[in-house]
């Protein structure tokens, strides 16, 4: 843009204000440039400036008093921060174990709960409920019932003689812990879009079925299935950006913990930024950005290249 | 970043989030010093502490006894949270000029993460300075220039453990480690808990590496220079390296309590209190917890350095009290210099007897213990009393501490990582924190 010279646009400019509306194409908007200009400059100070703050800021050493640049020293850093690799891949358990749960239960739940079943209203509204809960209150209650020794879940299990694991204490369990926990609350979301979904499949369809003698199953593998293919797009879309990036459950449940055994990104990056190296936490937020880009993008690409037909 | 108290982890959240939002607004930081109004007029000042039940108990003690000194300041107390939450909040707020006038925070490395000569008042020129104890001003000190006065007192990191188990049993306080997991074993063996771990609050992880390096300094004086200046390092020196091994040890021997991964520090301090666990590696502050919730058992703690190899060397590994500060961005520099004043004077030391008791020597010169002090904290004096009988922490030594260090200890206490490898995950740590702070030789 610099490179055009200014005294080549005067010209222009003048002509295009004696004649504005001839050479505009498509609809002429009713609102003056003013109405635009607001909403960009609030747009351009609250989401692109921070936005690019926070890529300069990941190349600096950064204590909140002073900022050193150092080019790409915190990027190089954060790949060699010694419990990355592990966060790396819980955070990849993490997200397709709740996202392919999330599926098949949701998709479970919400086929049972279109059906003609007794108190269907209520049962649609219990199985929402825990989406609506606080992640931090769920996060703390769920901890307290997983107590190993004096928590509610174990209690249960020990009267019908079975002893349960340390869940969120035992580095095996640690992860999949919470991410039942993330299920639990989180299921009622992909319920609610399948219900969507299946409610959406013209009735035709399954009269159609009915006449050609096809069963539950077969309306279920044959009809639902594909055709509640966009619910199914969203759910997994959904799911795994939020498993990609989850953190306040895991913070509330483990901390990352015990020692870094259910770190994922975020509570990495988390770890940093409470320490102090706010660069270095950065350098690792513009990472996950990256990351969540690189595999959601392909991902939504892929899911929903069938759609159109 | 042995910070003494519990986390709140909401609250974490919502300072990380605060943070994030300030410091989008905080590029221009604090520059203008306060113009201290003149003390006559009637002020209101400001003090920040951690939410601890200890230090609100503290700071309200000191609040209402300087009310009657100085009737016409009005200081109101705001609470922060503790840990490496309050940590971030402590520097958000210096970094955006919205410290509140006077702040209670860790004397230092904590201290010296703080950019002091950017931030903070210096208060070399203070009544208060002269009768300080010399040792402390080093820990507040940056450039030759004093910026904090004490707040509380020295304590120890050591093994708190309960004397009428040790005397049913018939054992004698432990002069070297293998003593120490020999009185183990018979403990176990006589159906108690040997060592209470408490890895739900992870900074309680921390003690037999922290608490142990008054026997690194024994054997190798010259190891926190070195430690600063990138040449000693955790994982490659034996000596040093004791304090991960030892907690690799008392896991392995199964000397720990079997819920050691959800055990809170208020779970810890009961069992100890109530004889159910007998050995505790802890900082001395947590006896007052056991005074005011537990006030009969209170007699039966003890206080015992942690042990190293050489029996005729039995040294406490000390903390320096915190400190209260000013920052440069207050409007009420002269009441706020009152007020930090009459904290580190022998009033102040009155004051916080009064509210908190006795919990163990004092550093301002002047505050004398009574001759009816606690039992640990006679335990502790003598400690204290006998040349070379005590040696200050690390962090006091040195301005880094790796932030990493309750993860690396919770792991390496519950078996996950081998004691080397957390050694060398530390190093690693502390060589961030170095760069961090732009340390040279790094």
């Amino acid at each position: 843009m610099a490179t055009i010279p200014a005294t080549a646009l005067a010209p222009k400019r003048a002509t295009s204000a004696d004649r504005p509306p001839k050479k505009r194409k498509g609809i002429k908007s009713p609102y003056s440039m003013w109405f635009y200009l607001i909403p960009a400059i609030i747009y351009v100070v609250l989401f692109i400036a921070p936005t690019f703050a926070s890529f300069f800021y990941s190349l600096t050493r950064w204590n909140l008093f002073t900022a050193q640049f150092i080019g790409f020293g915190n990027f190089v850093e954060f790949f060699q921060e010694q419990n990355l690799t592990q966060g790396l891949i819980n955070t990849g358990i993490y997200a397709v174990v709740t996202s392919g749960l999330k599926v098949v239960l949701g998709m479970l739940i919400g086929v049972v709960l279109t059906s003609q079943i007794i108190a269907r209203g209520y049962l649609r509204s219990v199985v929402f409920f825990p989406v609506l809960v606080s992640t931090i209150g769920v996060g703390i209650t769920f901890a307290v019932l997983m107590n190993p020794t004096s928590g509610l879940i174990n209690k249960s299990l020990a009267l019908v003689g079975i002893q349960g694991p340390a869940w969120l204490t035992d580095p095996a369990w640690a992860l999949l812990s919470v991410a039942f926990v993330d299920v639990w609350k989180g299921v009622g979301l992909a319920t609610v879009i399948y219900i969507a979904g299946i409610v959406s499949i013209p009735v035709e369809y399954f009269e159609a079925a009915k006449m050609d003698g096809a069963g539950p199953f077969k309306n279920f593998t044959q009809i639902i299935l594909p055709l509640a293919r966009p619910a199914t797009v969203t759910v997994i879309i959904l799911s795994l950006i939020g498993g990609l990036r989850s953190f306040d459950l895991i913070w509330a449940m483990t901390r990352g913990g015990p020692g870094f055994t259910s770190d994922v990104i975020a509570s990495v990056i988390y770890k940093q930024y409470q320490a102090g190296f706010y660069g270095l936490s950065t350098a690792g937020n513009v990472i996950l950005f990256l990351l969540v880009t690189v595999i959601v993008m392909p991902l939504s690409w892929f899911l929903n290249r069938k759609e159109v037909y | 970043m042995l910070s003494l108290k519990t986390k709140r982890s909401i609250l974490a959240v919502a300072a990380g989030v605060s943070a994030v939002a300030l410091a989008l607004t905080g590029c221009s930081s604090g520059g203008g010093t306060g113009t201290g109004a003149s003390a006559t007029s009637k002020q209101t000042i400001s003090f920040l502490i951690d939410n601890s039940d200890a230090n609100v108990k503290l700071a309200k003690g000191l609040i209402a006894d300087y009310a009657k000194i100085a009737p016409k300041v009005t200081v109101k107390l705001e609470t922060r949270p503790a840990g490496s939450d309050g940590d971030n909040l402590i520097k958000t707020r210096l970094s955006t000029g919205t410290m509140n006038d006077v702040f209670f925070y860790n004397s230092g490395s904590l201290f010296q993460a703080l950019a002091p000569e950017k931030n903070l008042v210096d208060l070399t020129n203070q009544p208060f300075v002269a009768n300080t104890d010399p040792g402390f001003k080093t820990v507040v000190t940056s450039n030759n220039k004093v910026y904090g006065a004490p707040a509380g007192t020295a304590m120890g990191g050591a093994i708190l453990y309960n004397k009428k188990v040790y005397a049913d049993l018939g054992l004698t306080v432990p002069k070297t480690w293998d003593d120490f997991i020999a009185n183990s074993q018979k403990i176990k063996a006589a159906g108690k808990i040997p060592i209470i771990q408490t890895y739900k609050d992870t900074w309680t992880s921390q003690l037999f590496v922290l608490g142990d390096f008054a026997n690194v300094t024994a054997a190798e004086p010259n190891w926190a220079k070195d430690y600063t200046a990138n040449k000693a390092k955790y994982a490659t020196d034996p000596i040093a390296a004791a304090g991960f091994n030892h907690l690799e040890q008392v896991h392995s021997l199964g000397l720990l309590n079997k819920d050691f991964g959800s055990a809170t520090f208020d779970q810890g301090l009961k069992m100890l209190a109530t004889g159910q666990g007998v050995q505790y590696p802890m900082l001395t502050f947590a006896v007052s917890t056991i005074i005011a919730n537990y006030p009969d058992n209170a007699k039966d703690i003890g206080v015992f350095a942690i042990p190293g190899t050489d029996a005729s060397k039995n040294i406490l590994t000390t903390w320096e009290p915190a400190a209260v500060y000013i920052p440069k961005t207050t409007k009420h520099l002269a009441a706020a210099e009152g007020f930090v004043n009459f904290i580190a004077s022998t009033k102040g030391c009155d004051s916080q007897t009064k509210s908190s008791g006795i919990t163990g020597p004092y550093l301002v010169k002047g505050c004398d213990l009574p001759a009816d002090v606690p039992t640990y904290v006679a335990d502790m004096l003598p400690y204290f009393q006998a040349a070379g009988g005590t040696s200050p922490a690390l962090e006091f030594v040195s301005p880094i501490k790796g932030p990493s260090l309750e993860q690396i200890t919770v792991a390496v206490g519950s078996g996950i990582t081998p004691a080397a490898k957390g050694a060398a995950q530390y190093d690693n740590d502390v060589k961030k924190q170095a760069q961090q702070l732009g340390i040279s030789g790094w």
